[in-house]
């Protein structure tokens, strides 16, 4: 057992010694944290939007007023024409335009309903769809008011039947995205440090020979392997620390749950990172090598990792697929501690599978380290 | 010139001799573009709701059995009192409760007026929102079911039409933004990390006193990754094209001139960084967590641009990711010519410009 | 004198890589206390073999032990009774002197008086009380190699393995670390060496030489360069090489 503090002490006063590196591991990650969770929003604002008004009668000039009022759409452009609009659409000026045509008031009286063009950039696609929904129902707005107001009332409107539908938003009533994001940001931190860290890490070894030096001496495999992955699992369950803190204080994230609890099932998530790393050096020659696997994987994960898109809505096999993301238990976990408050029995599933995880990774890995080649 | 050539040469060695990166260098994209092509959507499909029917009449299951068939949900569980949300969010087991009033059916026929209750777990907003979104236009739909016997004065009627992506798919999102991130991580790391470990072995110095001029030494080392980032990029219009029927409105030629553009805009960013990092570590420490995360989340590849607070989008102008998706996602999806995305391309030139100033000055500096 | 006996004995040991014989079927043994050099050029496979010897790789055919363990299956005992010097020097380049000492010595298992003490002879020996807390990256590339191979010595091993451990340094330099080795030896150690000059050569006690893989000579300098009619062990591997 001392043996591997001899280890630890070394591992330890090379990380703090490396300045380059220091600020790389502590000051960015916590620069991210703070900067970048202020980005991740699906929230649709500031939408730019344009017109074309061939009518210019008092009810389309209504319905522009509506849109103008409304804190979701920016009123830009108004367009003489409709290659016009579309034109700037094509330049990215206007997310959406409306496109009334002549004769509008005229024919929606006679005809009693008119169409209307809603012209959306729907590149991206789900903004579009909400972009949709927030003019269709601006328009709908504007059909009763038509009705009640301008128009004589009708007998009949009284008698239409409504289902009101009640929206309850639990856990996060003001839907903020940030109550969302920061905790997955940070697993995002925690995960990429860990893993670039212990990857490179051993790899060096090789590059500059120490490791030979080491196989040559009677160490033990599970030694050497304890004392150098345990330096990493301390930075990461420092980061851990340092990100929640600042969770807390900058971005007043809940803390529901119990901490405890966390820190526990972070100190396993870490293992499986650290495994991980390890297993890649185990086959890599040179840290460019590691680095690249380490990437190839943690791209995929991060991004199948129901941080930003939902895991539902994957195919089949993708959702098989991300059994196999330890992120995706992470980001799960520390959202429902947090947020939820969560227990441990709630938990257990996932932590079961990440514990698991964390054996055969760690298990492989020591096992395809080889003192003797 | 001959000596140059034979730089390049070597450089080209070193690269093709080492098969593991080799094979992430191509592999990767081809991964990447394949699994968010078909894997990664916005759109929500199968998510698991329960029901809390209070009413349990004819006019509840109705509604109930016009969920159960929508392929947005799966009714995963029905439970009897309102005691028992709290644990099946807490599991996650479900995103979302619908809660019936009592004498829901009644209500509805009688008084004109009924009431559901959404009730979601709003830890992920964004899924909170579109889960709301969608079952209230079921529920309108349904209520526009019941009310069609009876005229409806003076409709105005939205025709929205979806440009550039009728059918709302998401990959056509997500290519640009795909093609970006790898371009600008696999030339920017890459470059770091070759010119940095010329550093590290000493060989450096030996360039650097060669009769090549420092110029063509950095260039030289780049050349390749210009070569290497095309093939990638050409695989990646392939792929989207193909498999998954990506349209490129535009010029090709275009395309190729601005992906050439912002790969070389890519790679003077590596040799920024190589710069100012004295051990591959660094260097690739850099370029992955320094550069990862900002160029997915501020580049607009995922959230929108115009959503994020001020400050944020003063800060994503100088991602050059930002202005080369903007390009991709023009030339491919609206068919823009160079007039539309002059602008961006210009922008990306002067970007090159400014880190390879950078470069060059701080090395003048050291040789000093 | 007593008969001094074998601690390396080495029957037809080979290393294959695919169909290439990096070492093909060498045999010899070393005494107690000698100093045994094993020269060769650079490629004939004199790292090769000596990767077999102290453990870190498995032959793929023939015989060896080393201090009595054999290097098949006992590869752990054997590292506990010898030493390395890695051609690289493999010392830790952003810890200090001190540092260095201690965490090898700690590896040894060594406890923390025996770790004091040694490292006190150490400095004394080699003049570095000015550096103990410098970096060792610091330190001139004669120095760095001369604590490499006392940090070698550390854990007072039977025999000790040098890997051209004496590259890149100026003559006067290399003679002070053969003084090193001669002290060593003296202390009954036994010293396993390899190199590709020649002329230290003339220090070991007895030499071999390999050439492709394979032993073509193997006994004392003096009796190598009678047979080959030569002056210098430089010319009897001149005359070897060239076949």
């Amino acid at each position: 057992m001392k043996i591997i503090l001899y280890i630890i002490r070394k591992e330890f006063k090379q990380i703090f010694r490396n300045k380059g590196m220091l600020p790389i591991i502590f000051i960015l990650p916590v620069l991210q944290l703070v900067i970048l969770s202020n980005a991740a929003t699906y929230e649709i604002k500031n939408i730019s939007f344009g017109y074309v008004d061939a009518d210019n009668s008092s009810i389309s000039r209504g319905l522009i007023e509506r849109f103008e009022a409304s804190t979701y759409f920016n009123v830009t452009e108004k367009f003489s024409s409709q290659k016009e609009a579309s034109s700037a659409m094509q330049e990215g000026r206007v997310d959406v335009y409306l496109s009334i045509p002549t004769h509008f008031e005229r024919d929606l009286q006679k005809n009693k309903r008119n169409d209307i063009g809603v012209f959306i950039d729907a590149i991206d696609g789900s903004a579009a769809g909400v972009i949709n929904v927030y003019a269709t129902q601006i328009i709908q707005n504007y059909n009763k008011h038509i009705a009640t107001d301008l128009i004589q009332v009708s007998d009949s409107v009284q008698q239409l039947s409504s289902i009101d539908s009640i929206p309850l938003f639990w856990y996060n009533e003001t839907l903020n995205y940030k109550t969302f994001m920061v905790p997955g940001i940070l697993v995002l931190l925690v995960t990429m440090i860990t893993l670039f860290l212990s990857g490179m890490n051993i790899v060096r070894e090789k590059e500059i020979g120490t490791l030979e030096q080491i196989n040559v001496t009677p160490i033990k495999k599970h030694q050497f392997i304890i004392g150098k992955l345990f330096p990493f699992w301390v930075l990461g369950m420092g980061l851990l620390t340092i990100g929640l803190i600042l969770a807390k204080v900058i971005f007043n994230v809940p803390m529901l749950g119990n901490l405890l609890l966390l820190y526990g099932y972070t100190s396993v998530y870490i293992l499986v990172i650290l495994g991980m790393g390890l297993f890649i050096s185990n086959f890599t020659d040179t840290q460019q090598q590691a680095m690249f696997i380490a990437w190839f994987f943690i791209v995929i994960f991060i991004l199948m990792s129901g941080l930003f898109t939902p895991i539902e809505s994957m195919p089949k096999w993708a959702q098989i697929l991300t059994e196999f993301n330890p992120i995706k238990y992470f980001v799960e976990i520390i959202r429902m501690v947090m947020l939820k408050g969560s227990g441990f029995t709630d938990i257990f599933p996932l932590a079961i599978k990440t514990l698991a995880y964390a054996i055969v990774m760690n298990g492989l890995a020591v096992w395809s380290y080889k003192k003797t080649s | 010139m001959k000596r140059f050539v034979g730089f390049v040469r070597k450089e080209f060695y070193h690269i093709f001799r080492d098969r593991r990166s080799l094979f992430i260098l191509f592999g990767m994209p081809i991964a990447q573009i394949l699994l968010f092509g078909f894997a990664i959507t916005n759109e929500i499909n199968n998510v698991d709701i329960a029901i809390l029917d209070q009413a349990n009449d004819v006019t509840s299951k109705e509604i109930i059995n016009k969920i159960a068939s929508s392929k947005h949900f799966s009714i995963v569980d029905i439970i009897q009192q309102e005691s028992s949300i709290e644990s099946i969010f807490k599991k996650g087991k479900v995103k979302a409760v619908l809660q019936f009033e009592n004498n829901f059916g009644s209500n509805l026929i009688k008084e004109k007026q009924a009431t559901v209750q959404i009730l979601t777990d709003a830890t992920d907003p964004n899924m909170a929102n579109t889960i709301n979104n969608y079952i209230t236009s079921i529920l309108k739909n349904y209520q526009q079911e019941l009310n069609n016997t009876v005229s409806v004065d003076y409709q105005i009627v939205p025709q929205s039409r979806m440009v550039y992506n009728a059918e709302l798919k998401s990959v056509y999102m997500f290519v640009p933004g795909v093609m970006t991130v790898i371009l600008m991580l696999v030339s920017a790391m890459m470059t770091s990390i070759s010119i940095t470990r010329e550093k590290e072995q000493g060989t450096m110095e030996i360039l650097l006193v060669s009769p090549l001029k420092p110029f063509q030494v950095i260039v030289g080392k780049v050349f390749p990754y210009i070569f290497l980032s095309v093939i990638n990029a050409v695989v990646i219009v392939l792929l989207s094209i193909f498999i998954f029927n990506v349209p490129v409105k535009g010029s090709l030629f275009l395309l190729g001139f601005e992906s050439i553009l912002f790969i070389i805009t890519s790679l003077a960013l590596g040799i920024l960084i190589s710069t100012i990092s004295a051990t591959q570590q660094t260097a690739m420490m850099i370029s992955l967590m320094g550069l990862m995360l900002p160029t997915i989340l501020l580049s607009g590849f995922i959230f929108p641009i115009s959503s994020m607070p001020m400050p944020l989008q003063v800060i994503s102008n100088i991602i050059p990711a930002k202005w080369f998706i903007i390009i991709v996602k023009g030339i491919m999806l609206k068919g823009v010519g160079i007039g539309f995305i002059l602008k961006e391309t210009l922008i990306l030139f002067a970007m090159t410009l400014v880190f390879m100033g950078i470069s060059v000055k701080k090395y003048k500096i050291r040789l000093e | 004198m007593m008969k001094a006996q074998n601690v390396i004995e080495v029957e037809n040991l080979s290393k294959l890589f695919g169909d290439f014989a990096a070492v093909n079927q060498i045999c010899f043994h070393v005494k107690a206390g000698e100093i045994f050099g094993f020269l060769g050029a650079n490629g004939a496979g004199k790292t090769t073999a000596m990767k077999m010897l102290i453990g870190i790789s498995s032959p793929s055919s023939g015989k060896a032990t080393v201090a009595g363990f054999d290097v098949y299956k006992q590869t752990e005992s054997i590292k506990k009774n010898i030493g390395y010097m890695s051609q690289k020097f493999a010392l830790y380049d952003d810890l200090t002197v001190k540092e260095n000492i201690t965490f090898f010595g700690g590896i040894y298992g060594l406890s923390k008086k025996k770790i004091d003490q040694k490292r006190c002879e150490l400095v004394e020996e080699l003049g570095l009380q000015e550096v103990t807390n410098s970096l060792v990256a610091s330190l001139p590339l004669g120095w760095k190699q001369k604590l490499a191979f006392s940090v070698s010595l550390l854990h007072e091993p039977k025999i000790v393995f040098l890997d051209e451990p004496t590259g890149g340094v100026d003559p006067i330099t290399r003679r002070q670390f053969w003084e090193l080795i001669y002290k060593a030896a003296h202390n009954g150690t036994t010293i396993f060496v390899t190199t590709h000059y020649m002329d230290e050569a003339e220090y070991c006690d007895r030499v071999s030489i390999m050439v492709n893989g394979k032993i073509e000579a193997l006994d004392t300098p003096k009796k190598l360069k009678e047979q080959y009619k030569t002056d210098t062990m430089n010319d009897v591997f001149l005359k070897l090489a060239r076949g």
